[in-house]
């Protein structure tokens, strides 16, 4: 079975900090990782390989050079081969311009029984590069899979709900995004990291790709950024120190004052 | 791929129903549709499907649509993204609204990209804020990003429909008008063998963690700071108290305290209460995404530099295993007073 995972490099959102003074984002000396989601998405098809040593497990992404340090670290998990999809054309690409770019990639490796990819990514939050990578190369999708058997060219897949879960069986090839639930990623190993370093990552770009420059990037985006901006931060408000039934007695004042409770 | 724009008129708000019931984003969805639809002045259209669902068209108008686009088939009764794709799809094809919004769901957000691409437009997730610019009345969506660090508008200037998923709890519900009513217009959805590749084999509810916190008044809430599941114990004798519910900041739900459906913040549920209690959260900007338009937020902390303060309407700097006690047992003696 050939599966491919797609992955993305992006800045570990919990470390970003807001310039107090200038109100603006501080990037610097923030890590880059592997987006969890996508690490989930790893993890179940290295298990799959790990049942089954004929499967083949390739990570794609797109992103700009440093976006191969992410790749290594996939590569050092247990991926067999990466593939950096990474072009000038490609800059400012919003969902719809990246899922064509993944999309032709995949269709470039060819021949491909699963696609897996992380549910969405901690910088955008968007969860649609997946289901829109799976219309484009005429894929069925299931979203936030939280289980998967497969047997045969059957998936048979957990997708998860607010409350609950539905089970949904799928013909192979399909493309599912992954959650947490579907499994913790596994660590990389010291062979495994030495591995990593012989194995080779294979660059494409845009006209490997067979893609016109009007497909790509910001060109092929229909969104635009209007502006960005800082969150107003609500007015500080009262805070109590002392004793526990000082600051209780004292809360509970307010609360009835102002007719809380 | 030049679209004409003067084409599309309408804000379609996607009426997301489950076992027969609107979810409260689609009703949310019709009071902000309803705004967005008088700023351009034009129709607001609710499209509904499911199996059987003809009942809920009247809800939808008293709930502010002028029309709904109603599909019914047995193969629509459960949600599958085939399915409502193509019946969507081939509806905007065929009516061109220039406005189209899905509830930040499960099913909204894998029915949103397809759609997307399948109209060939673009779709702003998980808004907060939706407004008309009133020079070219083009829609101006507004969303977290950098997991809530930061906001961004997003214009989609040059196709149509504008589509955005909108977080549930985020926009004000509006008031039924029970004589209202509109139009109806049937879609009549065929399908063929192998339109809908996906069959749902089972549908597992898990009532047990059914937890409301969108409709919740009350939330009493818990993070890393309780340092042990049993923590959530003390919270839900506070919560029984104040009648409310108990919430998980992320960080609790990562190390297995909690189930994820408690969990409030950026990736959890949004919530709006008129009291928020964050007892041992430290505030990270995901989770303050989630809850800091409550109406009272009460902060239990013992760091008093913990971000959380930033927002709290009072703040209590101390150890929330003596604040929460004598909490509950404050609120123990209010009631024998007011049982006087």
């Amino acid at each position: 079975m050939k599966i491919v995972v797609c992955a993305k490099q992006v800045p570990d959102t919990t470390e970003v900090r807001i310039d107090p003074v200038k109100g603006t984002l501080i990037r610097e000396g923030v890590p880059s990782i592997l987006n969890p989601d996508d690490a989930n998405a790893l993890e179940a098809a290295l298990a799959m390989k790990d049942q089954n040593p004929d499967t083949e497990v390739i990570v794609v992404t797109m992103g700009p050079p440093q976006a191969q340090y992410m790749l290594r670290e996939c590569l050092a998990m247990g991926a067999d081969s990466a593939i950096l999809l990474s072009d000038r054309a490609f800059g400012g690409a919003d969902t719809w311009a990246t899922s064509h770019t993944i999309a032709a990639a995949i269709k470039k490796i060819g021949n491909v029984d699963l696609v897996l990819a992380g549910r969405q990514a901690i910088d955008g939050d968007t969860a649609q590069v997946g289901p829109q990578v799976a219309m484009r190369l005429g894929l069925p999708a299931v979203t936030y899979v939280q289980n998967i058997e497969i047997e045969g060219d059957m998936a048979k897949v957990q997708r998860q709900l607010e409350l609950g879960y539905e089970v949904i069986e799928v013909k192979l090839p399909c493309l599912l995004t992954a959650v947490k639930e579907l499994g913790e990623p596994r660590y990389m190993t010291i062979a495994g990291i030495v591995d990593a370093y012989e194995k080779e990552i294979t660059l494409w770009g845009r006209e490997d790709l067979g893609l016109d420059p009007s497909e790509c990037g910001l060109k092929a985006s229909p969104t635009r950024v209007f502006r960005s901006f800082t969150p107003p931060v609500k007015g500080k408000g009262e805070i109590f120190t002392g004793t526990a039934d000082g600051m209780v007695r004292d809360l509970m004042v307010r609360l009835k004052e102002k007719h809380y409770i | 791929m030049e679209k004409d724009l003067t084409l599309y008129h309408g804000v379609w708000v996607f009426a997301e129903q489950r076992h027969g019931k609107l979810m409260q984003v689609a009703i949310e969805l019709l009071g902000e549709g309803r705004k967005l639809a008088d700023d351009i002045g034009t129709e607001l259209c609710a499209v509904l499907l499911g199996e059987d669902v003809k009942d809920l068209t009247q809800e939808l108008f008293a709930y502010g649509a002028d029309k709904v686009y109603l599909a019914e088939d047995k193969e629509l009764n459960t949600y599958r993204t085939d399915a409502y794709t193509k019946v969507i799809t081939e509806a905007i094809k065929t009516y061109k609204p220039e406005i189209v919004l899905l509830g930040a769901t499960h099913i909204g957000r894998d029915l949103g990209p397809n759609l997307a691409v399948e109209v060939d437009t673009g779709l702003t997730a998980d808004c907060t804020r939706l407004e008309i610019d009133p020079e070219d009345k083009k829609l101006k969506q507004t969303r977290p990003a950098f997991g809530g660090n930061l906001m961004a508008t997003i214009i989609c200037p040059e196709h149509r429909p504008q589509m955005s998923t909108v977080r549930p709890g985020v926009m004000e519900k509006p008031s039924y008008q029970a004589d209202r009513s509109g139009e109806i217009v049937t879609l009549k959805p065929e399908f063929k063998d192998g339109d809908i590749r996906t069959q749902v084999v089972e549908v597992v509810q898990d009532l047990k963690s059914a937890v409301s916190l969108t409709d919740a008044e009350f939330i009493v809430s818990g993070g890393k700071g309780l340092g042990n599941p049993e923590g959530f114990e003390l919270l839900q004798q506070l919560a029984d108290r104040l009648g409310g519910v108990v919430a998980s900041s992320r960080a609790a739900v990562d190390e297995g305290w909690i189930s994820p459906t408690h969990q409030v913040g950026q990736t959890g549920t949004t919530v709006k209460p008129k009291i928020y209690v964050a007892c041992g959260i430290s505030g990270a900007i995901q989770h303050l995404a989630g809850m800091q338009n409550s109406d009272v937020i009460i902060a239990i902390n013992i760091n008093e530099n913990a971000p959380i303060f930033e927002v709290a309407t009072y703040g209590l700097v101390g150890d929330l295993y003596e604040v929460v006690p004598a909490m509950i047992e404050e609120l123990d003696q209010l009631k024998v007073e007011e049982a006087y």
